[in-house]
């Protein structure tokens, strides 16, 4: 079952009857459409990156804007990630709310210093003469066979930055409502695509066939304008068994795990890094007394280092068994090996197996 | 170049061993310095081509040298901006303003006052005049010696000392280093100290402008040696591709603090030329000439302002003195290169001009002098009452944690009470205005 916390989501499904004519769509719809109501919505919104103009983006997520909302608006870009990103703070100085893709999160890193020197930076050492409200859209994470640079992760390098925020969406409802929230957020925000479940949910058995969004309670998505706030996590299921903290794909591989085992377990989708949801992470570490951490990251340094400190520093006295990480591995994503190196569900039902028996 | 006789061949192969080159600058600590062998051509003598020529209609422009002020204290030909009196003494002014103000700060930061000055001596004319052929609302994205800028914008002296002494008055509230100011009112951008990454904002703010429908320009300034940083090549190439209304000012000042030119890549052409590979205008103009350095600005800004295309001007200037206060050149380079650059000093030059056409003395020079230096020490005395970096905590602890995002979030509020506790077992006795500011 999914238990949403987030009243407006609970209000769009209040008439489960009339569930067979509610719209479904996947998470590349459900971006695009959050993209198309923003440009709508703000005229300084301004749409870019390389091949998302006439072409619409190599995953289609900017398919028919440009001509929706002309060239001024929704343009190619050169194949610069440090051009694309510097542009984006020049013109957030100017005024506008520049959405910059990056065509996969594995090129984002020559645009690293335009990120974490500058935009991250502008507002502090402006005292707010200057911000940056950029939103940086990029695809990430494996699971497509895109080799070492198609398929990283590499969201603990922003969350390590001061004054980004670092966002990740689960469903295509999230991907809508939390890409909004990015767009108006007046910080520079990172959103990071999980590419895998761009077209469905998936369970981690790369050997089945795709289960597509429409058969997922979250693919129903509204249409026109809504939020989902940055930094309020989700409640993915509700139980006593164990927390389990994830982002992305990840979600969905634990939720397909736990449900196979028939592990009550309480999962929280985090939606949000930095901010990041403490509160509700606290909460269900004292009701379970037992946490697992799954992201497909590499290990050290990863961003469940950080939130397994945060657990033991915070829940320390209610932990029942250590806290477990189920991660990537420490080596660079590798193409024909990639469903050796995926966290799946050997690894996270090892994982979860240990906690309990604790 | 090295020896071949010292390299050994590489066995079984008959082809030549290779060599590396690397950059040596002409004249060491100790060494005589000549140099005879820079073209500086004739004042007067590079025609000025409409502002809508093509690049390669106008490549001579990007290995010549701009120059309007001649030997005889004179300009002459087609680049002369022909201002008249009254504003080349505001020229002159500014220019002397900037440098009392230099001379000043850096006296300060060696009584302990501050940590840290950078002076721009020998390149007042590449930020004072380029700005004034500017409309004060056009957008600069400068690096950290144009200090000129602002005084020639009328930014107020007080606010610069503040910020260079983190003081309370420090509208940045003590967060960046010394001369890295920022004024959204004045259209300055805050300046990063990380090098070149202005170039490709400037860009971006000039396509914003462009897509707006605005008619305000943007502007950038960068060292030479930083020209080499990928920023600056994502900037002319984005703003070749948007035709960005943009003018990139490349500061070409001999020295990036102990790496000459060559390092940049002057030994085999020229900063301005690098403009023709992207298809944008290229200038090369005389950065100790104010009057060249004015029309070669407000040629690009023309151009920029009727969307024929972003140029890449060329200042060839000097640093007369160190990087910062933390550079000693004498560790580098001749100490005569200075007396001996053949393009002068930009305030005798703009001095002995405005004396030439019959507009100005040297009695009225020495008062100006005076002047300027007067208002700076008033000035300072009147920051220093705001404090000065080192004596005392200027700012509340809370502001180190603002503005970080535009609202705080739980782990930054936590730590804020952190600091907040360390301060009273660090300075127990110490009671200023904590959360005065909050």
């Amino acid at each position: 079952m999914n238990a949403q916390t987030e009243t407006s989501q609970a209000e769009t499904k209040a008439g489960g009857e009339e569930q067979a004519t509610e719209r479904r769509i996947n998470m590349i719809e459900a971006i695009n459409e959050a993209l198309d109501v923003m440009l709508e919505r703000d005229p300084d919104v301004i749409v870019m990156g390389e091949d998302v103009g006439y072409f619409g983006g190599v995953f289609r997520c900017t398919a028919g804007l440009q001509e929706k909302y002309g060239k001024t608006r929704v343009f190619d870009t050169p194949i610069s990630e440090c051009g694309i990103i510097g542009v984006a703070v020049g013109m957030g100085a100017y005024g506008l709310r520049p959405v910059p893709e990056i065509q996969f999160a594995d090129y984002i890193y020559p645009g690293l210093d335009q990120l974490i020197s500058e935009a991250a930076r502008l507002r502090y050492r402006s005292a707010t003469d200057y911000i940056a409200p950029m939103t940086v859209r990029s695809p990430f994470g494996g699971g497509i066979f895109g080799g070492q640079t198609h398929s990283q992760s590499p969201e603990a390098i922003f969350t390590h930055v001061a004054g980004l925020k670092t966002v990740i969406p689960a469903t295509p409802y999230d991907a809508k409502g939390l890409l909004i929230s990015c767009i108006e957020d007046n910080d520079p925000t990172i959103f990071f695509e999980p590419k895998r479940i761009y077209n469905g949910p998936f369970s981690g058995y790369y050997d089945k066939p795709v289960e597509p969004w429409k058969n997922h309670p979250d693919s129903v998505v509204p249409e026109g304008y809504y939020k989902i706030p940055l930094g309020k996590a989700r409640h993915v299921t509700e139980g006593d068994a164990l927390t389990v903290l994830a982002y992305g794909t990840m979600v969905h591989v634990a939720e397909a795990v736990c449900r196979e085992k028939g592990v009550e377990a309480d999962i929280l989708d985090l939606r949000t890094l930095v901010p990041l949801d403490i509160e509700a992470i606290e909460a269900s570490v004292e009701k379970t007394g037992r946490c697992l951490i799954v992201h497909e990251a590499t290990r050290t340094s990863g961003f469940g280092a950080e939130l397994s400190a945060l657990v033991t520093e915070r829940c320390f006295y209610h932990l029942e068994a250590p806290v477990e990480r189920v991660t990537g591995f420490d080596t660079p994503y590798p193409h024909s090996l990639e469903w050796a190196y995926f966290p799946g569900p050997v690894r996270i039902g090892e994982a979860i197996d240990k906690i309990l028996s604790e | 170049m090295a020896d071949p006789a010292d390299t050994p061949q590489p066995s079984g192969d008959n082809r030549p061993a290779l060599a590396l080159h690397v950059p040596e600058p002409k004249f060491r600590p100790g060494d005589q310095a000549d140099f005879s062998d820079i073209d500086i051509g004739e004042a007067g003598a590079q025609p000025r081509p409409d502002e809508s020529t093509r690049p390669e209609d106008m490549k001579d422009l990007a290995y010549g040298l701009v120059r309007v002020l001649g030997d005889d204290n004179r300009a002459h030909g087609p680049w002369d901006p022909k201002l008249d009196p009254e504003t080349l003494r505001a020229m002159l002014g500014h220019m002397a303003m900037v440098r009392a103000f230099d001379e000043r700060m850096f006296r300060g930061q060696r009584q302990g006052k501050t940590s840290f000055y950078m002076k721009c001596t020998g390149e007042e004319a590449t930020s004072v005049a380029a700005s004034m052929a500017l409309a004060s609302d056009d957008m600069v994205f400068p690096s950290y010696r144009q200090q000129g800028v602002l005084i020639a914008r009328g930014y107020p002296l007080i606010e610069m000392i503040n910020q260079i002494y983190s003081n309370k008055g420090d509208k940045l509230k003590g967060r960046q280093l010394p001369i890295m100011y920022s004024s959204r009112e004045h259209s300055f951008f805050s300046i990063s100290g990380n090098l070149a990454t202005q170039t490709p904002q400037a860009v971006g703010w000039a396509m914003a402008s462009a897509i707006k429908g605005d008619s305000r320009i943007a502007a950038t300034w960068v060292g030479e040696g930083s020209t080499a940083e990928g920023d600056f090549h994502s900037a002319c190439t984005f703003a070749t591709v948007y035709n960005a209304p943009v003018i990139l000012n490349v500061i070409n000042n001999q020295w990036a603090i102990s790496s000459f030119s060559g390092f940049a890549g002057a030994e085999r052409t020229t900063f301005a030329a690098r403009a023709l590979g992207y298809g944008l205008a290229g200038l090369r103009v005389d950065g100790n000439d104010a009057l060249a350095c004015y029309a070669a600005q407000q040629w690009a800004a023309n151009r920029a302002r009727a969307n024929a295309g972003p140029t890449l001007i060329e200042f060839f200037t000097y640093r007369a003195e160190g990087h910062s206060t933390s550079d000693d050149p004498s560790g580098y380079r001749s100490a005569q290169e200075r007396e001996e650059w053949p393009l002068g000093d930009p305030v005798m030059r703009l001095k002995d001009h405005l004396i030439a056409i019959g507009e100005w003395d040297e009695d009225r020079q020495a008062a100006m002098d005076k002047e300027c230096a007067e208002l700076v020490k008033a000035t300072t005395k009147e920051a220093e009452k705001n404090g000065i970096l080192g004596h005392g905590l200027h700012h509340p602890f809370h502001t180190m944690f603002e503005d970080v995002f535009e609202e705080l979030p739980w782990h930054l509020e936590e730590q804020a009470e952190q600091a907040t506790r360390e301060r009273k077992i660090k300075w127990p006795d110490h009671h200023p205005m904590e959360d005065a500011g909050k």
